[in-house]
């Protein structure tokens, strides 16, 4: 039968986990030895029928026996926690280039998105050797995200935004768990992360892993996003031209955000997600609370998770200048994730060489045109407009605000942000401490 | 010490009915137990109501070690799985392990440790017991309604919005029993300020109180976070007001600061008696003053305050602050010093004594093994990035097992035997205890031990179903489990069984110091016909005691080697 001792290291962590793990080990397996046996050795030489042995002089305290049992244990304390502090903040700051895939929690499967709009349940296919980034939020409870293999765990929380990063060095398929209690199915929560080769993994993101698992493509996640913006008419009040009635989501990705408490911000992913779900709770200085909220649920008109993900990653996109255009079609065919030297040029926006530029779409209120180039009638858009079905208006526009350092164009690009030539999920990433998310 | 003599007689066993009145015989009306403002009593009430839910629990870990006997278990639903670990969780450690030693021996010994006739409040200490009893009666109820299945942890919100179980009922159970750990830690900090005899300063105080005060501590300083956080739970759950749920605009995360603000400490509430037990059975069966008293004394002391800051390592993974994780750690680490203290002063205690291998110094040095390796792989889930790979895995059952099962349960078992001869004037039956020491210490070791391995492969905790993989871990387990079992079976009935045909034991059948051994056994319910006065420091022990043990024993009909003859 074959019994494991040790769990396969699969991840560039793995290494650094188990070294410190074994040194543990063997901390652990000297004291316990040390102590054990001294109380053995004394307990039997010193037992009561045994009266040849000197009992004289027994100490009561010294001083420094007392001092070396505290302060070697105190160094070696200290000693471990240094060394395990520092792989531990790898975990804290994901390496730019690292490939972003979305993950959605819910009692009880695992929902992937990948970034053309392919999507898995309980199943994660990666290329080996390549930083993986996972942006991962629950839509009910507290779940957890655990790959032994890798050594990296997350809990996966409802209401924000949390990511993990990873990059697996081996190919094969490993155990995915959820580790944090969720109910009744908790325990088939679970499914495989696929360690492909480049080639493998790019074949396999191109056609939509058939004849694999069964993942369908559909739009890109930007692209999905942009209709959403159209469907829900963001642009009326959130244009850079004339965005008055609300900040203008252009550059914002990454940035400082001063809100009307007086507080600053990061508007990082979970930044983006409470200004859509609870907009209420963090009002841009100069703004007046005036955006309905978009609640996230199950019923009839309220927004899902990867919805307002989708959203997210479509407003991440946002160049400095512009307003927003159509979206192109997502073509399932189009090539994707071209590793082979090309470091991150996507095509997940799905936008490419169009929407960043500078184009100038109609912007008039409240009539943006519908995508031409988008595919059918947005299907996955029915459903879900605001409970009572009308396109958001703004319904009164009280004060004009004065200040809003971000709506010129010519003012609110900085240097760096240089969304056009790198139109997607560039912006930012290196900039937020993910993980870190303001509250 | 005390004026009191010690009456190494012979009492013959026909003359039990003669027997002097003592706190248990001057009257055996029910209302007069159950009015009774005894501490004794009450502590006796309480051995009876604890024992009750141990066993509740243990049942509960029986149907888990079953159900994990397969990897795809088709004996249980997943459901009532959940409900399995849940009641064993809840049980286990609101019912039993926070009161056990406190509410047992800590009520029975304080007033006696320190030359006192009962506790500062005595009715104070009844209404805690009513307080536990009717939170344990809650608790009973959401079990017999249908179970509970949110973990012991109750993190929300799958506590306060999703689960469709019985969670207002379980937590208000744990809540109101929550103020029965108040109003004991009141009781025992007033006692020990204000009650000790004269003569008798912080400094010769028994170990035991010594950390049966730092217990205190917490139980006063930490219960009301959590009883506080449950409420909110409750808040939310029944208005649906938006606290820890974010679809109202609340903060998961918040409910776990709260939680383990109070549960972190709460693990020590659970060891900090165990210590105290142990410093004072090595010191009885080594007939030396327990080594570096001050840092032992002081080591309890530090334990409970840095147990209060480092709540936030059971959080690294949530996403907290990088930051605060940091702090968290080392914090956690600082905790091994005063623990490695204690081991290595009892060790040292042991160099050039006089040990006498008694069934309760078999628990002792089985406590001080197992109390060593749980408190080392403590180390393994304070260090950041292990902690990471570990974090709700079986490591972290083997873990707490190691200190909760290994530590606090065996502490309270060796209290439970060294004392018995004392609050029951019988002796138990060395062999039988002896043999259960040993088989609580091997199968405790084979259960606990293969939850290590397979935490550190990646099985979580809380699984039903898992991969085939860690299946032999998972049977070899359940095996250590039935072994464990027996350990604690074959006590519960030669414990009771003691009662009637036990050895009648004198006042100090172990020739050990200590005030309450100079009283007779069972005390009566006064305890002292006239408080004594304290001349000496604790545990001044001379050869004249042991000479004095063994002719008592002799008496008793106990031979030299611990042995029982017929009586």
């Amino acid at each position: 039968m074959n019994i494991p001792f040790f769990p396969e290291q699969a991840s560039t962590f793995a290494q650094d986990v188990d070294n410190i793990y074994f040194l543990l080990c063997a901390l652990t397996l000297f004291f316990t030895a040390l102590v054990l046996g001294l109380i053995t050795f004394f307990a039997i030489r010193y037992r009561r029928g045994n009266n040849k042995v000197d009992r004289s002089n027994a100490p009561e305290e010294h001083l420094p026996l007392e001092l070396t049992w505290s302060i070697i244990p105190l160094i070696l304390g200290i000693g471990v926690f240094i060394w395990s502090a520092k792989p531990f903040t790898y975990v804290y700051r994901p390496p730019a280039d690292a490939l972003e895939i979305f993950v959605i929690g819910k009692r009880w499967m695992w929902h992937v998105q990948h970034a053309n709009g392919i999507r898995e349940n309980n199943e994660l296919h990666i290329p080996v050797d390549k930083p993986i980034k996972l942006t991962m939020i629950s839509q009910d409870v507290i779940h957890g995200f655990f790959v032994p293999a890798f050594r990296v765990k997350r809990d996966v929380l409802p209401g924000r935004y949390n990511t993990v990063w990873f990059q697996p060095t081996k190919i094969g398929r490993y155990h995915l768990y959820c580790t944090e209690y969720c109910g009744t199915n908790h325990s088939e929560m679970g499914g495989w992360v696929t360690v492909m080769a480049a080639t493998d993994y790019q074949k396999w993101i191109t056609t939509g892993g058939a004849p694999g698992p069964t993942p369908t493509i559909q739009e890109t996640l930007v692209s999905q996003g942009a209709s959403l913006y159209q469907t829900y008419a963001c642009a009326n009040c959130h244009q850079s031209q004339n965005g008055v009635h609300g900040p203008s989501l252009y550059g914002i990705y990454g940035k400082e955000r001063k809100l009307t408490s007086g507080q600053t911000v990061i508007a990082d992913d979970s930044y983006l997600r409470e200004s859509i779900v609870q907009p209420e709770s963090k009002i841009v200085a100069g703004y007046q609370n005036l955006m309905p909220a978009y609640p996230v649920g199950a019923e009839a008109g309220q927004l899902t998770e990867e919805q307002v993900l989708s959203m997210v990653a479509y407003i991440k996109t946002l160049g400095t200048n512009s307003a927003p255009v159509a979206p192109a079609a997502a073509i399932p065919s189009q090539p994707a994730h071209p590793f082979d030297g090309v470091p991150h040029t996507p095509p997940i926006n799905g936008l490419n060489g169009t929407g960043l530029n500078g184009t100038k779409p109609a912007d008039k209120k409240g009539t943006q045109a519908v995508p031409a180039a988008k595919p059918g009638p947005a299907p996955s858009n029915v459903g879900m407009m605001p409970a009572d079905g009308s396109v958001p208006q703004m319904p009164t526009f009280k004060a004009t605000p004065d200040t809003n350092p971000t709506v010129k164009p010519t003012t609110s690009a900085p240097a760096g942000n240089k969304s056009s030539a790198e139109p997607v999920t560039k912006p930012g990433t290196s900039t937020v401490a993910p993980g870190r998310t303001p509250s | 010490m005390s004026g009191i003599t010690i009456q190494p007689g012979h009492i013959p066993a026909e003359r039990i009915s003669t027997q002097p009145e003592n706190y248990l015989n001057w009257s055996t009306n029910v209302k007069d137990w159950l009015l009774t403002g005894d501490h004794k009593r009450i502590a006796v009430m309480y051995v009876i109501s604890i024992s009750f839910f141990f066993s509740l629990g243990a049942i509960a870990a029986a149907g888990i070690r079953i159900a994990l006997l397969n990897y795809h278990d088709q004996f249980f639903q997943n459901e009532t799985y959940n409900k399995l670990f849940s009641m064993h969780g809840i049980v286990m450690i609101f019912f039993f392990l926070v009161p056990s030693i406190p509410a047992t021996l800590g009520n029975f010994l304080i007033p006696l440790m320190v030359g006192a006739r009962d506790l500062a409040f005595p009715r104070l200490n009844l209404l805690s017991w009513y307080l536990y009893i009717i939170g344990g009666t809650l608790t009973l109820l959401a079990i017999i309604f249908g179970g509970i299945d949110t973990g012991w942890t109750f993190y929300t919100p799958y506590s306060s919005i999703y689960s469709n179980t019985n969670v207002v009922l379980a937590i208000s159970g744990v809540f109101i029993a929550g103020f029965s750990s108040i109003l004991t830690g009141i009781n025992f900090i007033v006692t020990v300020h204000k009650m000790r005899a004269p003569g008798l300063t912080w400094f010769r105080l028994p170990l035991f109180v010594w950390a049966m005060y730092a217990t205190s501590l917490i139980m006063v300083l930490g219960t009301p976070v959590v009883a506080i956080t449950l409420l909110l739970v409750l808040v939310e759950r029944t208005l649906n007001l938006g606290i820890f749920n974010p679809a109202n605009g609340g903060d998961p995360i918040l409910f776990q600061h709260m939680f383990w603000f109070y549960s972190h400490p709460a693990v020590y509430i659970m060891i900090l008696p165990g210590f105290g037990v142990i410093s004072e059975l090595i010191a009885c069966f080594t007939r030396r003053r327990i080594f570096g008293y001050s840092f032992v004394a002081f080591s309890s002391i530090a334990i409970a305050t840095l147990g209060f800051f480092v709540w936030g390592h059971h959080m690294f993974v949530t996403g907290q602050s990088m930051y605060s994780s940091m702090v968290f750690s080392i914090i956690s680490f600082l905790v091994a010093v005063p623990s490695a203290i204690k081991v290595f002063n009892w060790t040292a205690t042991i160099y050039k004594g006089r040990v006498w291998f008694t069934a309760p110094m078999l628990y002792a040095m089985g406590f001080i093994g197992l109390f060593t390796i749980g408190g080392l792989t403590g180390l393994f889930l304070a260090a950041l990035a292990v902690d990471i790979h570990l974090n709700q895995t079986y490591f972290v059952v083997a873990h707490f097992h190691y200190v909760m099962v290994g530590g606090a349960t065996l502490a309270y078992l060796g209290g439970i035997h060294f004392w018995w001869p004392k609050m029951t004037g019988r002796m138990y039956p060395e062999f039988w205890a002896k043999l259960s020491a040993g088989l609580t210490f091997v199968g405790f070791n084979l259960t606990f031990f293969p939850q290590f391995i397979v935490g550190y492969l990646g099985m979580p905790r809380r699984y039903h179903y898992y991969a085939p993989e860690y299946q032999t871990w998972q049977v070899m387990s359940t095996a250590g489990s039935s072994v464990l079992g027996l350990g604690y079976l074959i006590p519960g009935i030669y414990l009771i069984w003691s009662l009637k045909y036990g050895a009648i034991a004198g006042p100090n059948p172990w020739g050990a110091k200590g005030l309450e051994w100079t009283v007779p056994s069972p005390p009566p319910s006064h305890n002292f016909d006239e408080i004594p006065i304290v001349t000496e420091d604790a545990y001044m022990y001379h050869d004249e005691d042991q000479v004095l043990a063994d002719k008592d024993r002799a008496a008793m009909g106990i031979t030299e080697q611990g042995e029982e003859h017929d009586v």
